[in-house]
């Protein structure tokens, strides 16, 4: 090779490229379109791969991965199927606000556009369900564009990336580019730094409530593990309510006095009653999504609103603020703590004694209350005892999505972030199990665990085959109720109790499942064995699917009722308010 | 419905990297979240930074016009966004192509019609004309409309251009 040739191919200087991006490990499926770079990735051992089942999965478990450690998850696949597969995933990191990079492969560049085979419009697919994407073109622009591709999915409010990559730029030769620092886009520069102005009028308003409360959510958990901490430091020198959105559980620590639990469409009665009659709210990485907010005009009418947020176009789109601010949640914790400390300001304790008797009294209706008996295993009890043993491990929880996914949110606790992962947004039945396996790669002593139904976990099954390749020693903690529970809650509540396609016919047995795959299977359906089975799931360095039999009527609660204000929630089975009306009955 | 949340018409500039997907990004934003498109023109402006500049008119109430604003802006290839019917006075142009067929006193008329909206003929025949005509929207849509009687045949419209008044950019 002469001196003036370039070095390296574009899939080697795409793998370089990764490797600048101190990224350890990649989850991806080879095919036609990619086989350049798994050529490049068979010759060096710096990056990890896990051979995953089904590209929906692959991304999924980047999520995981990304989640539970704050990286930038990384997805490899090829083109046509590949990328259509990995569509779900994306979406849902997008919905979640995800840190992902996606690479899919192309069909040549002088076939595209053809009807080639395997060929589809990857940047025209992903182009609304990414935060961005790319088609790399020469290969004089991949390392460039792959640099670029880390900083957007990992900047502002975080999100997924594709790179679509034609084969014939992975086969070029050009000079590899390394990565400027610090990097300036020449369009891309979000806002983290918070208007001082704006932190000072806040401040204010906070230190003058009466009925205060913190409502905090996922923005909280993504500006990283020291937002956690100052978003505790500054709700305990308040001395104010909290209470997180689903994806906000862990930014505060569960088991504190100040923390009313999870709000919501399966909320407790506490925090959305709380949210309800404030007057002073302050939103900090949340965004007024519908599973929280129930009724929109009804929605928390005599409260002034702040709201701290990285993304603009989160801010008034859906609920009037009275005072935004934009910036990192971290930094903006950071300034108010600054400042309230400076001001040394004084909360009004009088007012604030009240709000909290008012508190205690709707603590005191217990929402969460369900009654166990000794003949069949009720899905919260089982939760509770789950969280009993694994408390005082390093675990980490991922769910499916449905009643499983509520009571996981009500049941267990959450001290700290970054140890819980599930589809808030997208809502993805399938998302926890490979979401586990990320999260197991990351973290490979800790105890992780996906809390499933039996319906949502059949929709990615296949992944047992990657753990076991694996031995990745993830839990898959079934909460088995024979029905698409929440579909089956719906249909009890909305439609007649008529059980369309809910009930879930010749279900595997889930045991022999397991053992099929070289996992171990257990199983009980009796609140007596409950505790010995979660033990010996502990126990077992290997893969487990526990099939917990629980009741089959259990209803979700507390629930308000798609259309509802908050006040107007359902406490329990005995507890039908009025019928929900024809504006609810279109709401999801 | 309460007066804040009346519609109104709003005239967005836009700067953005002019490279390929960026118009389907801009138009896949207002179809993926139900925003109006009442005008969109596109080109490119700035040839050495590769700039484009869209500009856009679109209806919503004051709450949507904002989402509008801040979802543009969130598009990585977007630089600026500008609101310029809230940002000051501007002026807002189109122009448009009318092509009239005829002959004798509606040929004669339309001639005279065009001399009034000082629309230029730039292509003749002895039974068709076809016109340029530019100014702001109403004044096209009305010129449009008075040809509509004497033998209209095709019209196209580039939609609207607009700039803020005075020495500052945008």
């Amino acid at each position: 090779m002469t001196a003036e040739e370039p070095a390296t191919t574009g899939a080697d200087l795409l793998v370089k490229a990764l490797i600048d991006e101190e990224v350890e490990v990649v989850f991806g499926y080879p095919g036609g379109a990619v086989l350049p770079i798994y050529d490049s990735l068979f010759k060096q051992n710096r990056l990890r791969h896990i051979l995953v089942r089904h590209e929906q999965a692959a991304v999924h478990a980047a999520e995981g991965y990304a989640r539970s450690t704050g990286k930038v998850g990384v997805v490899l696949v090829t083109s046509g199927p590949g990328a259509t597969n990995a569509v779900t995933g994306l979406t849902d990191a997008l919905m979640d606000s995800v840190p992902v990079v996606c690479l899919t492969g192309q069909v040549p560049t002088h076939l595209i556009g053809n009807d080639a085979f395997q060929e589809a419009d990857t940047t025209g697919i992903t182009r609304p369900c990414t935060k961005h994407n790319y088609l790399v073109k020469a290969v004089g622009d991949l390392a460039r564009t792959v640099h670029e591709a880390f900083y957007v999915a990992r900047s502002g409010r975080p999100g997924p990336v594709v790179i679509d990559l034609p084969k014939d730029v992975l086969m070029n030769k050009h000079d590899y580019e390394p990565p400027k620092k610090p990097v300036q886009h020449k369009s891309y520069r979000p806002q983290t730094k918070p208007d001082p102005k704006k932190i000072d009028e806040a401040i204010e308003l906070i230190a003058k409530a009466k009925r205060p409360v913190f409502y905090t959510g996922g923005g909280v958990v993504n500006s990283g593990p020291k937002a956690s901490k100052l978003l505790t430091q500054f709700v305990r020198m308040t001395g104010y309510p909290i209470t997180n959105t689903l994806m906000g559980l862990g930014s505060f620590p569960a088991s504190d006095k100040q923390f009313l639990g999870m709000l919501g469409m399966h909320g407790t009665y506490e925090a959305n009653l709380a949210m309800y009659q404030c007057d002073v709210m302050i939103n900090i990485g949340a965004r007024f999504d519908d599973r929280i907010t129930g009724k929109i005009a009804e929605f928390s009418p005599r409260s002034k609103k702040i709201h701290v947020d990285i993304d603009p176009s989160s801010i008034n789109k859906n609920v009037r603020i009275d005072l935004p601010i934009v910036g990192d949640a971290g930094l903006v914790l950071e300034e108010m703590i600054k400042v309230w400390k400076a001001k040394q300001l004084k909360t009004d304790l009088k007012a604030l004694k009240a709000w909290w008797a008012q508190i205690e009294e709707w603590r005191g209706r217990n929402c969460l209350a369900y009654k166990q008996g000794k003949e069949t295993i009720k899905p919260q009890y089982a939760l509770e005892r789950l969280y009993h043993h694994i408390k005082d491990r390093d675990h980490y929880i991922t769910t499916e999505v449905g009643q499983h996914q509520m009571w996981a949110a009500q049941f267990l606790k959450f001290e700290q972030p970054n140890h819980w992962m599930t589809s808030g947004g997208l809502g993805t039945m399938g998302y926890g199990f490979p979401a586990a396996m990320g999260v197991q790669v990351a973290h490979p002593d800790a105890l992780v665990i996906d809390v499933a139904g039996e319906a949502s976990i059949m929709m990615n099954i296949q992944e047992l085959s990657t753990v076991a390749q694996y031995r990745l020693p993830v839990k898959i903690f079934i909460l088995n109720n024979q029905y698409m529970g929440m579909v089956r809650q719906w249909q009890e509540l909305l439609h007649g109790g008529r059980y369309s396609e809910s009930y879930m016919e010749s279900l595997p047995d889930f045991v022999r499942l397991a053992e099929a795959f070289g996992a171990v299977g257990l199983r009980t359906d009796k609140p007596s064995d409950l505790d010995g089975v979660i033990e010996e799931m502990i126990k077992i360095k290997k893969p487990v699917i526990v099939d917990v039999g629980v009741d089959k009527a259990e209803n979700c609660f507390p629930m308000i009722p798609a259309g509802a204000a908050h006040y107007e929630m359902l406490l329990g089975p005995d507890d039908r308010a009025k019928p929900v009306s024809e504006e609810g009955m279109v709401l999801v | 419905m309460s007066p804040a949340e009346a519609t109104s018409s709003h005239t967005i500039a836009v700067l953005v990297d002019n490279e390929p997907g960026i118009l389907a990004r801009v138009v896949g934003l207002f179809s993926g979240r139900g925003y109006n498109i009442e005008s969109l023109t596109v080109a490119q402006t700035d040839a050495k930074q590769n700039l484009s500049r869209i500009t856009i008119v679109t209806s919503g109430t004051p709450m949507v016009i904002e989402q509008i604003k801040a979802q543009l802006d969130r598009l990585v290839p977007v630089h600026r966004v500008h609101d310029l019917t809230i940002e000051g006075p501007h002026i807002e142009r189109e122009l448009a192509l009318v092509k009239v067929k005829g002959t004798g006193e509606k040929r004669v008329e339309a001639l005279r019609l065009a001399d009034v909206f000082r629309a230029k003929v730039i292509d003749a025949k002895t039974d068709s004309f076809v016109f340029e005509v530019t100014g702001t929207s109403d004044k096209v849509q009305t010129f449009v409309s008075l040809m509509s009687a004497l033998g209209l045949v095709d019209v196209g419209r580039t939609g609207v251009v607009a700039m803020t008044r005075g020495g500052e950019a945008f």
